[in-house]
């Protein structure tokens, strides 16, 4: 059966199909066909941002809160740059999105129409894939081949640009099951290989897993699998800022995050380690630091569904390419039919090794009575939130790498942050998406007050929607991540890293339709958190904190992972000794 | 722990570590890249290459599956063998890609190229170009009283030997369509 409709309807039957139920937008004369489809249906929801890029990292959070593609529908021209930032955090991030953007009519591509814009041409390297589609009969195809690609392998942005004539048209309806993709990326990985890995993990005296955010992209499953193995094993594992939660932290094989601002124990038993187990991380430069002495000992293992992670940056002597779920489900069959083996004897020393780092307690810092050191504010917001159904967003800087040390997650799916591209202004609007999945749970933005002036305005989205996101800033009046390095690498000239004329975060709460929080002294702090959590609607909490705070541990970029910076007396001497020549 | 001990003048103290590569012996590659022929595929192909920042010595493309609508790319390309592999992964994982093969590293194949070369020249440069383009097997497919246009088709060494060898005859000009090249044998 044909079914004949014009391309706009065609935009709306193939979302219902998809099963989208959320669209975050922004109109424009572009699109006006589809938003008149949507007003007339009530079964998906449209989200009206206050920004483009809003909507982006909306659908971001509501993506990666949920492990479905976010879909995004915004006009030509400047509606479609808005979104550019938001599509390479995607890319970078491998969130899954199908952005729909209207475009001039096809009669009119190449004058300089009014708000035109080469956007596949713009967004060509910004996305998964792209298309221009130029005829109604091949709308809806490629609206599902664009979920089947946004999803499938490793996942990411994809975006379609419909021309408004296009959207006007009457053609044939293709439904999702007529569309066949080649697209169709290998998920099983080879079991030679993987043989070969569990043969030297049976063997391996200082194993670590080291995984990252391809856990999480492969699903629960993937999680549950990876614990099983955790326990089973007794391998010590850390992960990527964007791996947390796939093992829970409170898990006593959980060593925290490694890397540039990760736990000591972590990035010193990744140095020291003779079997490196990478599931789903890809080697990231703030991982590995300086290439020639990571972890020199080991012999490497990488299980990734991008062939192209492989090898890019380390070498692998064990590589699989496949799903992290369908690897471990593997790996852990062919462990158990081998025998359950383990070096015990040789993992027992390992964990006293590592013992013996984790005293060290990298995160400590000293506290005060007087003024509420950011540290000390996200370990209470941890105690008086734990147990709850939470979610995390941050935006980026000092406080994200603190939330990511000090917040503990026990399960996938609940921290979103913008890793890859560190997009100061992502946590505000993600932080509503998820908010927008999930009516019930706990969402809260941990903030710098720089980064949350970046995407305010989205205040308006979460006020409008009634989404009672908190957005809990950590306010030292500087862009603390920057002020970091210039004290540290830039002999202290803090060239443009603080603002002035700051807004009274109160009164803006309050002037969007929403509730203010200050807190300023230690002693309140507790009571100030309580009343953000017990209010019912969205929160602004202007957390006034030590303005000078470094956060450490830190690696200094192309340093190894034992040259790693802890705590403040020792930033003292580095200034001391090295500052002249770090110019 | 160890103070920052960075050396002046260097870069380790910025975002990015300068990467080591494997081998640092930078090789020619020739890759043969099928391809679905759709609206943009070269410039997603020409924008991987300059986006990460790898070599095009020579590139061309036609539609080789009319039905299909199939393109082939042949591109020439250096880099460490670090670097090769990444480009052929990279173009592996692009949408519209179907096959990447690396002529160089799968046996034996032949690549040729096609040359148009105009010489403009008098006199006893004359017949020396025509005998040069006799020996070099080069066509002549246009000619005036004071120019031939030779078409010459080979590898690319041989094209520049030709080239090379025409300079000094008169003043030359060049239209060269890059390589094409296909695996030898079944
Ligand atoms: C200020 C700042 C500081 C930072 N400091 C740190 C730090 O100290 N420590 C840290 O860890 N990060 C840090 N980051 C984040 C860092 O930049 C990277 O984003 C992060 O390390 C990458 O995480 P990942 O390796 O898990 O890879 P991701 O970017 O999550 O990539 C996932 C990998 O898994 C693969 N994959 C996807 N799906 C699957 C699947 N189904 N099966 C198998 N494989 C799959 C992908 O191909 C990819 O290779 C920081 C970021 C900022 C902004
Ligand atoms: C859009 C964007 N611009 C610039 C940067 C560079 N940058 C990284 S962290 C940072 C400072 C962030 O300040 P703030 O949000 O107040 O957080 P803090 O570090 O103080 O916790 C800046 C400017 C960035 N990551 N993103």
């Amino acid at each position: 059966m044909t079914r004949q409709m014009t391309g706009a309807k065609m935009v709306i039957e193939a979302l219902k199909e998809q099963g989208v139920d959320t669209v975050f937008g922004y109109p424009g004369g572009a699109v006006l066909p589809i938003y008149d489809e949507i007003f007339q249906q009530n079964e998906i929801r449209h989200i009206l941002v206050r920004h483009e890029q809003g909507a982006v990292h909306a659908a971001e959070g509501y993506a990666r809160s949920t492990g479905k593609p976010g879909v995004v529908l915004v006009t030509s021209g400047p509606g479609a740059t808005n979104a550019v930032t938001g599509l390479v955090d995607a890319l970078m991030d491998s969130i899954p999105l199908v952005v729909l953007t209207g475009q001039v009519p096809t009669f009119m591509i190449g004058s300089d129409a009014f708000q035109e814009a080469d956007t596949v041409g713009i967004t060509r390297p910004c996305t998964k894939m792209n298309w221009l589609v130029k005829d109604t009969d091949k709308l809806s195809g490629t609206i599902h081949e664009a979920f089947h690609i946004a999803t499938e392998g490793r996942p990411g942005p994809v975006l379609v640009d419909l021309p408004k004539d296009v959207q006007f048209a009457t053609g044939t309806y293709t439904s999702k099951p007529q569309v066949k993709s080649h697209y169709q990326p290998r998920v099983k990985g080879d079991t030679a290989m993987i043989e070969a890995l569990v043969e030297a993990m049976e063997q391996a005296e200082r194993p670590i897993f080291y995984t990252g955010g391809g856990v999480i992209n492969s699903g629960p499953k993937a999680s549950q699998l990876l614990r099983e193995l955790v326990e089973a094993t007794g391998f010590p594992i850390t992960s990527t800022l964007m791996g947390l939660g796939s093992y829970p932290a409170s898990g006593d094989k959980w060593l925290g995050m490694l890397g540039m601002h990760g736990l000591y124990e972590a990035n010193l038993a990744m140095h020291d380690c003779d079997l490196m187990i990478n599931i789903g991380a890809r080697f990231d430069d703030r991982i590995t630091g300086r290439i020639a002495d990571f972890s020199p000992g080991s012999r490497k293992a990488h299980i990734d569904i991008d062939p192209s992670s492989i090898n890019k940056v380390i070498h692998a002597d064990f590589p699989i390419i496949g799903d992290v779920a369908h690897v471990l489900e593997d790996m852990l069959r062919i462990w158990k039919a081998r025998g359950r083996k383990t070096q015990s004897e040789a993992l027992t020393k390992w964990w006293e090794q590592i013992d013996q780092w984790r005293a060290v307690k990298c995160l400590r810092y000293t506290n005060s009575e007087t003024v509420i050191k950011p540290q000390y504010a996200l370990e209470r917001l941890e105690a008086l939130t734990k147990g709850r159904d939470r979610y995390i967003a941050t935006e980026v800087g000092q406080h994200q790498m603190w939330a990511a040390q000090f917040l503990g997650f026990e399960d996938p799916n609940r921290w979103m942050t913008s890793g890859g591209l560190g997009t100061m202004g992502y946590g505000v609007p993600a932080s509503i998406g998820v908010q927008i999945a999930h009516p019930e749970a706990l969402v809260i933005n941990v903030a710098g007050e720089g980064s949350w002036l970046m995407n305010m305005q989205e205040m308006g989205t979460a006020v409008q929607y009634r989404a009672p996101v908190k957005q809990f800033i950590l306010n030292n009046e500087r862009l603390g991540m920057v002020r970091q390095w210039q004290e540290l690498l830039h002999g202290e000239r803090y060239s443009h890293s603080w603002s002035e004329a700051l807004p009274d975060f109160v009164k803006l709460a309050e002037a969007f339709g929403c509730k203010g929080i200050l807190c300023t002294d230690p002693a309140d702090l507790d009571d100030a958190i309580m009343e953000m959590l017990e209010y019912d609607g969205p929160v602004i909490f202007d957390c006034v904190v030590e303005k000078h705070e470094n956060c450490f541990p830190m690696i200094p970029s192309g340093k190894a992972h034992n040259e790693m910076l802890l705590g403040e007396a020792e930033t003292q001497g580095v200034i001391q000794e090295g500052g002249a020549v770090l110019v | 722990m160890s103070p920052l001990n960075i050396e002046k003048g260097s870069t380790s103290h910025s975002a990015y570590d300068l990467r080591s590569h494997m081998s640092d012996e930078v090789e020619t590659h020739t890759l043969a890249v099928l391809v679905q022929n759709e609206a943009g595929v070269l410039a997603r192909v020409i924008g991987l290459f300059s986006g990460r920042g790898y070599n095009i010595e020579s590139l061309t493309v036609a539609e080789v599956d009319r039905e299909g609508h199939r393109s082939r790319i042949t591109i020439v390309t250096s880099g460490t063998p670090q670097v090769i592999q990444q480009i052929r992964m990279q173009l592996e994982r692009m949408v519209p890609v179907h096959e990447v093969s690396d002529l160089t590293v799968e046996g034996p194949f032949v690549s040729r190229e096609l040359a148009l070369i105009k010489v403009v020249s008098k006199g006893e440069h004359r017949v020396e170009a025509l005998r040069i383009a006799e020996i070099f097997r080069a066509n002549v497919v246009d000619s005036t009283l004071e120019s031939f246009v030779f078409e010459i088709t080979g590898t690319p060494e041989k094209v520049d030997a030709f080239c090379e060898l025409m300079r000094p005859l008169g003043d030359v000009r060049l239209a060269r369509t890059g390589v094409a090249a296909i695996a030898r044998g079944l």
